[in-house]
């Protein structure tokens, strides 16, 4: 899993990906920060990251889209599949790689923290519970995103459904408003993301919100697993 | 060291590989040769790991590749058709992170340096993979097979692409890896094979059509040597006079070359010479020997004869 992780994290340096992404992030983080801290007279973070809600949504398919539709083009997924390395620890190094630059982008909100401290108190435990808050959403979305990379050849195939993907759960509360029809809508409202992201900025630490989000990543690594498994056997 | 046993491979109603079995014993060089599509690749996917099998089992040391992976393969150095190469990666870090990857035991900076060695790869170990020709890609790609010293390599086709020099460096690695190492190859170039290998297996439309010691195979289709020959003269006069050698069993003309020459095919006993025999029975009739060579089968045509027939209906066969 070393192997893997090392070298997935590295690659994502040694190409342009990890530049675009952390400038992306930090580019409409600022400038959300800027709106809603230095504009809107704040000390409070929750404008910014309520908003970097939909950029999280786009930028982790960016990231992800590579991880294993690229090793299948260019074959070195012959490479992975027959060392002595097992599938869970193939898929949980990928995922920890993803994992690893989205955490790096993510420290930028303790740098707005900090600038914040300088001219009045920000709420430590909001800002923190809030981070991890954010931390859990982007692995349950690097996981649903790296499963979709393993289902497709194509790199633009895997970003595009990525984000359509993010698009679809960062609507879902006006979805949930259009349909009337009532168990459907039960079933959409347990699996809104909004509703337990929420709750994070709030600086609420809900032991459910955090079982929530990390059941989605085990089980989207587990079904990356089984789609390997089952590349093999078809 | 290597046993495979029934094995299958069925692309829905297609089947690559149709149960085939054999063993490779210890320090074996197994060639592996086929037409293309015939099922090679797909038979050492399977070996490897990479790909299952339908049905039947594969072996390597005594630890079944589906049930025991782990311990299968790290006894398995592989190089696939296409090397697995990381191309934003330069030489030496692909091949730290295969040594990771492959959980070698040995001290790691010292093999890495010894295998890039043997491959002659040392000059471009800080060179990104990206930028380096076919042929060095595909040493790269046999190096990251040497790492940890397996004791069964697996090699699909791991000349192509190289110029006559490397491919002459390559079969004589190959070759000495075999004193250690358990080789499977494949190939489709049968000179390459005859030259390399201790024992050969001839594949066909996913079935095996022959196995055999390298040296067996050319002789063991013709029980007897045969001599080529082109003579001016009368055929009867000259049919007479070879067949006064006491060596020859059977004279045969097979069709006319020019004028007042034929050819003929001479069956004569096996270990015996009748060149200068046949030179001084012709000079002493007075007919012209304008061309000689030895009529025994070549592994070329052994190759063809073994895989012609079942070809036309390999058009619609598996994957390669």
């Amino acid at each position: 899993m070393g192997a893997i992780f090392k070298r997935e994290l590295s690659s994502y340096y040694n190409s342009a990906t990890a530049y675009v992404v952390m400038a992306a992030f930090f580019l409409f983080s600022g400038i959300f920060f800027y709106y809603y801290c230095f504009v809107g007279n704040t000390a409070s973070l929750a404008g910014v990251y309520g908003n970097m809600f939909m950029i999280i949504m786009f930028v982790i398919p960016i990231i992800t889209m590579k991880s294993f539709s690229e090793e299948k083009r260019q074959k070195t997924d012959q490479a992975l599949l027959t060392s002595p390395t097992s599938l869970t620890e193939i898929v949980l190094g990928k995922f920890f790689g993803a994992f690893a630059l989205y955490t790096i982008c993510c420290c930028i909100f303790i740098v707005y923290a900090i600038v914040i401290s300088f001219f009045a108190t920000p709420d430590w435990p909001v800002i923190l519970c809030t981070f991890i808050g954010t931390l859990l959403l982007g692995a349950a979305l690097i996981a649903m995103n790296v499963f979709i990379s393993v289902l497709t050849e194509s790199m633009i195939i895997a970003a595009i459904s990525g984000m359509a993907l993010g698009l679809v759960i960062s609507m879902m509360s006006s979805i949930i408003s259009m349909i009337s029809v009532d168990w459907i809508t039960a079933i959409l409202e347990k699996i809104n993301f909004t509703n337990y992201y929420t709750n994070f900025t709030y600086g609420i630490l809900d032991i459910s919100d955090i079982i929530f989000f990390l059941s989605v990543t085990v089980l989207f690594l587990f079904f990356t697993v089984r789609a390997l498994e089952k590349r093999r056997w078809s | 060291m290597v046993e495979v046993k029934n094995l299958t491979k069925c692309y829905g109603s297609i089947k690559a590989v149709d149960n085939i079995s054999f063993t490779v014993e210890a320090g074996e060089i197994l060639g592996f040769l086929g037409p293309n599509g015939a099922g090679k690749s797909t038979t050492m996917n399977m070996i490897t790991g990479y790909i299952s099998s339908t049905s039947g089992t594969v072996t390597i040391d005594g630890a079944e590749i589906l049930d025991n992976p782990k311990a299968a393969k790290k006894k398995i150095g592989y190089l696939p058709e296409i090397p697995p190469l990381y191309i934003d990666m330069t030489v030496k870090k692909y091949l730290e992170f295969m040594f990771d990857l492959k959980k070698v035991k040995l001290p790691k900076k010292e093999h890495i340096e010894e295998v890039m060695r043997l491959v002659n790869v040392s000059d471009k170990a800080d060179r990104i993979i990206k930028n380096l020709s076919k042929g060095y890609r595909q040493r790269v790609g046999f190096a990251q097979a040497l790492l940890g010293n397996p004791p069964v390599l697996i090699l699909d086709e791991p000349t192509v692409g190289l110029d006559p020099k490397q491919i002459i460096e390559v079969r004589k690695l190959i070759k000495s890896l075999g004193k250690k190492h358990t080789v499977i190859f494949s190939s489709h170039v049968l000179s390459e094979i005859s030259a390399t290998c201790d024992r050969i297996l001839v594949i066909s439309n996913g079935k095996i059509v022959a196995d055999a010691k390298t040296s067996e195979l050319s002789s063991s289709i013709s029980g007897e040597q045969k001599l080529a020959l082109q003579i001016e003269g009368t055929p009867a006069a000259i049919g007479e006079a070879i067949k006064r050698i006491p060596a020859v069993m059977r004279v045969v003309k097979k069709g006319s070359a020019g004028e007042n020459a034929n050819n003929y095919i001479v069956e004569y006993e096996k270990g015996a010479d009748i060149r200068r025999d046949v030179f001084s029975a012709m000079s002493r009739i007075g007919c012209p020997i304008l061309m000689m060579k030895s009529g025994n089968e070549t592994l070329e045509d052994m190759f063809l004869k073994l895989t012609s027939g079942e070809n036309d209906k390999a058009g619609k066969g598996g994957r390669d």
